[in-house]
C-alpha cells in the first residue's frame, strides 16, 4: 500500500510538473518592444558643460527640496540622485584632467536620472502596480497612493534609479517621470528645456536615435548645427509625410519655442549609443567620448531581467495550471494517508 | 504500533511560565517593541542602516527570507508523513507545526515593520492593484495563505483544549485538504523567495545568481532546513523541558536529511561550475570567503553524518543540524546582502536597533512556543529523562 501510494503520488506529481514544463515555450516572455510613440531624452556628454542648470530646473519643476553636501548650506548641492533629487550631473575625473571627454588624464560630465527602460525591472517587480509604463509614450511613472514602500523597485533597478525617503515617517519613492505633469501645459522635461547647449534633448525616441546616429557619423571637428531643447523641427519634418503636415506639433499643444539650432563642431564620439540595445533599450539615449562603464553606467545584456523573471513566473504559475495539478495530486495522496484521527494526535496507522 | 502511538499522544507539559529565561525573552521582546514604536513615528532611516544601495536589510533577508525557511519544519514533516506516508515521524509533526506557525506568522507580521507605506499593504491582495507578474506578489499572497492554512491545521490542538469535540470532528474530516495545501503553498513561496533574486540580474554576485535554478536551490534547502530545524528543536526541547531524547526517531530522519543534502550539494556545485562562476570563488573578495564558509556548512555534515553510527549519536545530529541551519542562513544572507552588488560607494551592516528588533522577534517566538507547549497538547507525552 505504502509503495503503491508513493508510486501514484510520484506519477501524479510528475504529470503535473510535465504539464507545467510543456506550457513553458508558450509562456516564454520576450523583452518588450519600444512603444511606437515613445518619448525620451538624448544626453550628449560631449556637449555638456557641467553647469547643472538642469539639476536646478528639475528641482523647481518637481517641487523637490534642496539637498546639501557642504558645511555651509548656501545652495542645493546634491552629489547623487536621492529621495530629494531626481536628476544630477556627475563629473568623471582622471589623472591630471587635462582635456574634456578623454578617458585618460581627462574629465567628462554625465547625467544621472531615470532611463525609462523599454522593459523596466521596477514595473515588473512592483507587487501593487505603483510603477507603470505608459503603453503609448513609454514614460515610467510612480503612484505613491498605490505604493506599499517595499523597495523591491529600488533593489531591482540595474541603474539604481528609484530612491526612497528613509528619513520620513510617511516615505515614498522618488524618480524622474519625464515631467509628465507638465505635458498638459504643452511643456516638456524641464532638464531639456533649460539645457543651454542642448546636451539634454527631449523628443520622440525614434527622432532622438536618428539625431544620435547623425552625430556618430560625423568626423571629429566637422562643422554642424546642434539643436537645443525639444526636437520639434525634426519631429515636424518626420511628420511631413503625414496628411497633417507642418504645424502639427503646435496643433498638439506644444508651445512654439522656435528654432534654437546653433552652430558647433562634432566631438570625438565613441561609436556607441548607450541605451539603444542595453537591457532591451531605454528611452534615454546617451553619447560620450569616455566609456560608459567609467561614467557609472553598467554593461548590460540586450535581454531585460524583467523578461527572465516573468518567463520563470509564467512557466510555474501561468493560468495556475501547475499549482492546481500539483494540489490535486497532493490532495489525492493526503486523503489516503491522513486518518481522521490524526487531529487527535498520533493515532496513525 | 497503535500502543506506541498512544504513548506519544500530545499532552500539555504544564509548569510555570515565569522563569529567569522567559523573563529575559520578555525583556528582549519589549525592547524590540519600543524600537518599533520609534520606527513608526520617525521612519525607517531613524532606526535602520538602510540606504538606496541596500534598500533591503536584515528585516527582509533574515526575518522573512531566513526566518520563513527556519520555519519549514512543519512543511518538511507534513511532506514526509502525509505525502510519503512515513507514519513513524508522526509525533514530530505537531511540535514542528507549532514552530512553523510562529516562525511564519512573525515573518509575515515583521514585513509590516519594513514596509515604508505599510497602511497600503492590502493593495497586494486587491484586484486592480495586485500585479501578478511580480515575484513579490506571489511570495506575499502565498505566505499569507500558508499562515491561514497552518492555523487551521493546528486548530485541533486548541479545539481539543477548549473541549469543542464537534468542531474538531468536522475539521478532521477535511484536514487532508488543508494538509495538501500546507505542502503546496510552502513549495511555491519557498522557491519564489529564491526567484526574488532573478530580476536583480547582474547585481547579484555570480556565485549566487543561479537564474532559473534559484527556485530549485531555495526550495531544496528549505526542505533540508525543515529537517534540520526539527532535529534542532527536538534536541533543545528535550534538554530544556528535561524530557527523554527523541534520538530513535531522529536517526532515520537524519538519513533522509542526509540524502536531501547530498542532492543539494551536487546541484549547487554543478550550477556554479556550469555557469562559469567557479573562478570568482578563488578571488580575494569577501564574497568568495563567505561562499566557502557557506559551502563548508553544507559539506561538513555531508561527511560527519555519513555513517549510521554517527546518526545515532545525539551530539552528532545536533551539530549537523546546526551547521545546516547556518548553511541555509548563509545561502540566503549571501544572496540578498553579501552578494548584492549595486555599484560602488554603498555599504550596509545592520544597526544595533535593527539587530535588537530581529533578536526581539526571535525571543518573542521562543517565548510563545514555551507558553503554548506548557498549556496546549503539542509535545508527545513521554517519561521524564531517566539516567
Amino acid at each position: 500500500m505504502d509503495r503503491r501510494t508513493f508510486f501514484k503520488a510520484s506519477l501524479a506529481g510528475g504529470t503535473a510538473l510535465a504539464t507545467g514544463a510543456a506550457s513553458c515555450p508558450a509562456q516564454a516572455r520576450d523583452t518588450h518592444p519600444m512603444p511606437a510613440e515613445a518619448v525620451g531624452l538624448l544626453f550628449d556628454s560631449i556637449l555638456c558643460v557641467g553647469c547643472k542648470a538642469c539639476v536646478a530646473a528639475c528641482k523647481e519643476a518637481n517641487g523637490m527640496p534642496l539637498e546639501f553636501s557642504t558645511a555651509d548650506q548656501y545652495w542645493d548641492t546634491p552629489l547623487d540622485i536621492s529621495g530629494k533629487t531626481l536628476n544630477v550631473i556627475k563629473a568623471y575625473r582622471d589623472g591630471k584632467m587635462e582635456a574634456k571627454d578623454r578617458e585618460e588624464n581627462g574629465f567628462a560630465f554625465i547625467k544621472k536620472s531615470c532611463m525609462h527602460c523599454v522593459d523596466p525591472s521596477c514595473v515588473s517587480a512592483c507587487p501593487v502596480s505603483a510603477m507603470q509604463k505608459d503603453p503609448k509614450n513609454g514614460i515610467v511613472t510612480y503612484d505613491k497612493d498605490a505604493c506599499i514602500g517595499c523597495r523591491y523597485c529600488v533593489a531591482a533597478c540595474p541603474f539604481g534609479v528609484p530612491r526612497f525617503t528613509y528619513d520620513k515617517a510617511v516615505p515614498q519613492i522618488s524618480k524622474c517621470q519625464l515631467c509628465v505633469h507638465r505635458h498638459k501645459d504643452g511643456k516638456y522635461a524641464a532638464c531639456a528645456e533649460v539645457c543651454p547647449t542642448g546636451a539634454t534633448l527631449y523628443g520622440k525616441v525614434s527622432v532622438l536615435r536618428e539625431e544620435a546616429k547623425r552625430r556618430l557619423a560625423m568626423k571629429p571637428g566637422e562643422k554642424t548645427q546642434f539643436p537645443r531643447g525639444h526636437l520639434r523641427a525634426a519631429e515636424e519634418k518626420a511628420l511631413q509625410g503625414a496628411p497633417e503636415g507642418r504645424g502639427e506639433m503646435r496643433r498638439q499643444g506644444w508651445t512654439d519655442d522656435g528654432n534654437q539650432n546653433y552652430p558647433g563642431v562634432a566631438g570625438q564620439y565613441l561609436q556607441h549609443i548607450y541605451g539603444e540595445k542595453e537591457f532591451g533599450g531605454t528611452q534615454m539615449l546617451m553619447l560620450s567620448g569616455v566609456p560608459f562603464q567609467k561614467l557609472g553606467y553598467p554593461d548590460l545584456p540586450p535581454r531585460s531581467d524583467a523578461a527572465t523573471s516573468e518567463t520563470l513566473q509564467h512557466t510555474l504559475y501561468g493560468g495556475l495550471i501547475a499549482p492546481i495539478a500539483v494540489l490535486g495530486a497532493l490532495t489525492f495522496v493526503a486523503r489516503r494517508n491522513v486518518k481522521p484521527e490524526d487531529g487527535e494526535g498520533g493515532q496513525h496507522g | 504500533m497503535a500502543d506506541h502511538s498512544h504513548a506519544h499522544a500530545p499532552r500539555p507539559l504544564g509548569g510555570s511560565a515565569f522563569t529567569p529565561f522567559t523573563l529575559l525573552l520578555g525583556v528582549l521582546a519589549a525592547i524590540a517593541g519600543v524600537i518599533l514604536v520609534y520606527r513608526f513615528f520617525y521612519g525607517l532611516g531613524a532606526v535602520t542602516n538602510l540606504n538606496d544601495g541596500y534598500p533591503w536589510g536584515i528585516w527582509i533577508a533574515y526575518d522573512v527570507v531566513v526566518g520563513s525557511a527556519f520555519a519549514c519544519g512543519g512543511y518538511s514533516m507534513a511532506l514526509l508523513v502525509y505525502i510519503f506516508n512515513k507514519g513513524q515521524y508522526h509525533p514530530l509533526v505537531r511540535p514542528a507545526l507549532l514552530a512553523s506557525l510562529f516562525g511564519y506568522t512573525l515573518a509575515g507580521v515583521s514585513v509590516i515593520f519594513d514596509l515604508g507605506r505599510w497602511w497600503n499593504f492590502w493593495h497586494i491582495f486587491w484586484p486592480g492593484y495586485a500585479q501578478v507578474n511580480s515575484v513579490m506578489f506571489e511570495v506575499a499572497v502565498c505566505i499569507s495563505a500558508y499562515i491561514v492554512v497552518m492555523w487551521i491545521e493546528f486548530s485541533p490542538a486548541f479545539l481539543e483544549k477548549w473541549g469543542m469535540k464537534d468542531a474538531k470532528r468536522k475539521l478532521n474530516k477535511l484536514l487532508f485538504f488543508f494538509i495538501a495545501l500546507g505542502v503546496l503553498l510552502p513549495s511555491m513561496h519557498q522557491s519564489s523567495l529564491g526567484s526574488l533574486l532573478v530580476i536583480f540580474g547582474q547585481q547579484i554576485h555570480p556565485l549566487w545568481q543561479s537564474g532559473m535554478l534559484l527556485p530549485v536551490t531555495y526550495l531544496l534547502t528549505a526542505i533540508l532546513l525543515g529537517f534540520a530545524v526539527v532535529i534542532f528543536e527536538a534536541t533543545l526541547s528535550s534538554t530544556g523541558f528535561k524530557r527523554q531524547l527523541e534520538t530513535p526517531v531522529l536517526t532515520p530522519l537524519a538519513k533522509i536529511m542526509y540524502w536531501t543534502l547530498a542532492a543539494y550539494v551536487v546541484l549547487r556545485v554543478i550550477d556554479v561550475v556550469m555557469r562559469g562562476a567557479l573562478g570568482t570563488a578563488f578571488a580575494a573578495t569577501w564574497q568568495a570567503f563567505w561562499f566557502w564558509v557557506e559551502m563548508a556548512c553544507f559539506i561538513v555534515p555531508l561527511a560527519t553524518l555519513a555513517s549510521e553510527n554517527a546518526r545515532r549519536r545525539a551530539s552528532c545530529l545536533f551539530v549537523g543540524a546546526v551547521l545546516l541551519m547556518l548553511g541555509g542562513f548563509l545561502l540566503r544572507i549571501n544572496g540578498f546582502l553579501v552578494g548584492y552588488m549595486t555599484g560602488e560607494g554603498w555599504s550596509y551592516f545592520p544597526s544595533l536597533a535593527e539587530l535588537m528588533v530581529t533578536i526581539g522577534l526571535i525571543a518573542f517566538e521562543i517565548l510563545a512556543y514555551i507558553v503554548i507547549v506548557r498549556n496546549y497538547p503539542v509535545l508527545p507525552a513521554a517519561q521524564p529523562a531517566t539516567r
